[in-house]
């Protein structure tokens, strides 16, 4: 033990002399881990793609019409939901009920027009705080019952589904005409509204980045998903984040499906469904976000986003059969994820060495 | 030398005193049909640092929970700076300044050393961070304390045992603890790590504001850092002596002779 008190005293309280262990340190401190590295490489990948069609099929794929399907219809759903898919996988949870939040709340807005002679804008109002309302649902059956949000939000999405086949019996409905005052701000054919979903997913990931890196709502929502008992034992309430988050998806969802019901002019029980939620949640895995919480960026998964309908759109304008998406899609997540994990094993020997 | 010979109280030298920060007197606890603490009595003087050692299962975890108000104990009595207390919760305990700091539970890996040592107590211009004043001041008090760092940017996650575990005792102190207790603050760390943490404690016992309580299996180490030790068998305190008086091998024999003398009971019994 006396061995221990000399070279104690030559490194005095601190880390030893050695620059070595110092400069390392330094450097994994500057690429900040995982997240912004992974945010520069899905930043090449989107660009490449956007340059590849751009250059190969520049009569279609460089139109304005194109770039408003490209962007506003495809990308901006996908990037509008990753939002909240990300919070939620951060801390540690997952929304797979948010694609039926999506074909739900479009309903609640109609029926309130349609029935209720409620204002267009109110009514609105009343289909984005449906998604709030689910989202709290199961923030409660997560949180309060202790269900793993995995099945929670299996359970709360087919209840959703259910209730919008039920109402619809089925059926779509066309948007009421009343309500296209409001439609425009969300998102109609045409210019220049036909840009309003993608000026919203550009301003929601651009908040929602702010809220995730510079606010005490974003350390939370990290230190939920990467050191859950700690969290708790330094005070913070992590079931309120939860729920937060849960909200805040269940808002995103509703959102969205809004604007698709106003852009395609229709209200559609056959709309959203698991398809949008998954393309959300590859978008997030995509663009950098931890499976297994703790760490994700939200503008990584908009560039995910931007991956996605790329892909979906340029292999629909080269006429690749949509059959083959499939296959892309399942391949880029695979490549992504075992990147993912192949890289963070890379970290981990370093720091051990 | 058996453990009951130790147990009566003449506790010499080392007897409470007003000044003690922390008292103890007659906590038993029972988990069922176990007795995790019987009767156990300890006290801690302002600025001691007091070894609290004991093999596996003997209570040093039900005590150290107690201490931290995350358990309550069955009967007896917690004085905190001399007034009588019941530590409802780990909340309550860390108002009245008592924070425990556990090797691997402390700290959120993902974040970097500054929002660590502010969790929970950001600076916030709202509704934004006030990022730099937490980088500066947290950067300040790591060096105050000897806890030298090449950035409080980096994540935590990129730092050794060691270290992890000197912020987590320099954010409990930040926090204005006054009473530490400290759980096998140096399992698993190797010799050069452990003289961090050595260096961290010494510094704070010469500060002379943060009383101690330092759990620990390693008694050479526990020698080393403490200004007295309480040796725990089976739930109850068998031996409380100043450092000087006492010695690994001393501790050594007890234990042993316990276990000796614990076989011996059960062939007699079988």
């Amino acid at each position: 033990m006396s061995d221990t008190v000399e070279s104690g005293a030559t490194v005095v309280g601190g880390l030893g002399p050695g620059g070595g262990s110092g400069a390392r340190q330094l450097l994994l401190g500057r690429l900040g881990g995982f997240g912004r590295q992974r945010e520069a490489t899905v930043l090449v990948v989107a660009a490449a793609l956007l340059l590849y069609f751009g250059l190969t099929h520049t009569s279609s794929f460089v139109s304005e019409t194109n770039a408003a399907d490209l962007l506003s219809e495809i990308m901006a759903p996908i990037a509008i939901i990753a939002i909240g898919e990300v919070l939620l996988l951060i801390c540690g949870e997952i929304d797979l009920s948010v694609g039926f939040i999506y074909t739900l709340a479009p309903f609640w807005t109609y029926f309130a027009v349609v029935d209720y002679h409620v204002p267009a804008l109110l009514a609105v109002i009343i289909g984005l705080a449906s998604g709030v309302v689910v989202g709290w649902v199961n923030g409660f059956i997560t949180v309060a019952l202790g269900v793993p949000s995995f099945i929670t939000t299996i359970g709360t999405g087919f209840v959703l589904l259910g209730v919008a086949l039920v109402v619809s019996h089925g059926e779509p409905f066309e948007i009421p005409p009343i309500s296209n005052s409001v439609g425009k701000y969300l998102g109609v054919p045409g210019n220049p509204w036909q840009w309003a979903p993608l000026i919203w997913a550009v301003l929601l990931v651009a908040i929602f980045h702010v809220v995730l890196t510079r606010t005490r709502w974003g350390l939370y929502t990290i230190s939920a998903g990467s050191n859950l008992l700690g969290a708790r034992e330094a005070g913070i309430n992590v079931g309120r984040i939860k729920y937060g988050n849960f909200m805040i998806t269940g808002f995103m969802g509703a959102l969205v499906g809004l604007q698709t019901a106003f852009y395609t002019n229709n209200v559609d029980p056959s709309a959203g469904g698991y398809t949008p939620m998954f393309y959300a949640v590859i978008a997030a895995v995509i663009g950098g976000t931890a499976m297994l919480g703790g760490s994700g960026t939200i503008l990584g998964a908009f560039l995910g986003a931007v991956v996605l309908a790329t892909l979906q759109d340029g292999f629909d304008i080269i006429g690749v059969n949509a059959d083959w998406l499939g296959i892309i899609f399942g391949g880029a997540i695979l490549v992504a994820m075992i990147a993912n994990v192949q890289l963070a094993r890379l970290r981990q020997a370093g720091r051990t060495l | 030398m058996t453990a009951s010979d130790q147990v009566p109280a003449a506790p010499g030298d080392a007897g409470p005193s007003p000044a003690d920060v922390l008292r103890a007197e007659h906590i038993s606890k029972r988990y069922g049909a176990v007795t995790a603490l019987r009767d156990v009595t300890l006290h801690l003087g302002r600025g001691e640092v007091l070894g609290l050692i004991g093999d596996n299962g003997a209570g040093k975890s039900t005590l150290l929970k107690i201490f931290c108000g995350f358990q309550q104990p069955d009967t007896g009595r917690i004085e905190v700076n001399g007034e009588e207390v019941t530590l409802r919760s780990v909340m309550h305990a860390r108002s009245l300044g008592i924070d425990v700091v556990y090797q691997d539970l402390a700290l959120v890996n993902e974040l970097s050393v500054y929002h660590n040592m502010f969790l929970n107590r950001e600076l916030v211009r709202w509704p934004l961070l006030s990022n730099r004043s937490m980088r500066r001041i947290a950067a300040e008090h790591l060096a105050e304390m000897g806890v030298h760092m090449p950035s409080v940017s980096v994540p935590v996650a990129s730092l050794s045992g060691g270290q992890r575990q000197a912020i987590a005792v320099a954010r409990a102190v930040f926090a204005n603890a006054k009473i530490l207790l400290l759980d096998e603050p140096l399992a698993a760390m190797g010799v050069k790590e452990g003289a961090m943490i050595l260096d961290l404690v010494q510094d704070l016992k010469r500060r002379g504001d943060v009383s101690i309580i330092v759990i620990a299996h390693n008694y050479g180490q526990v020698l080393e850092i403490c200004d007295r030790v309480n040796l725990l068998q089976h739930g109850a305190i068998t031996l409380d002596k100043r450092t000087p008086d006492t010695s690994v091998e001393e501790l050594n024999d007890i234990v042993v002779a316990e276990y000796r003398r614990a076989m011996e009971e059960r062939q007699r019994s079988a």
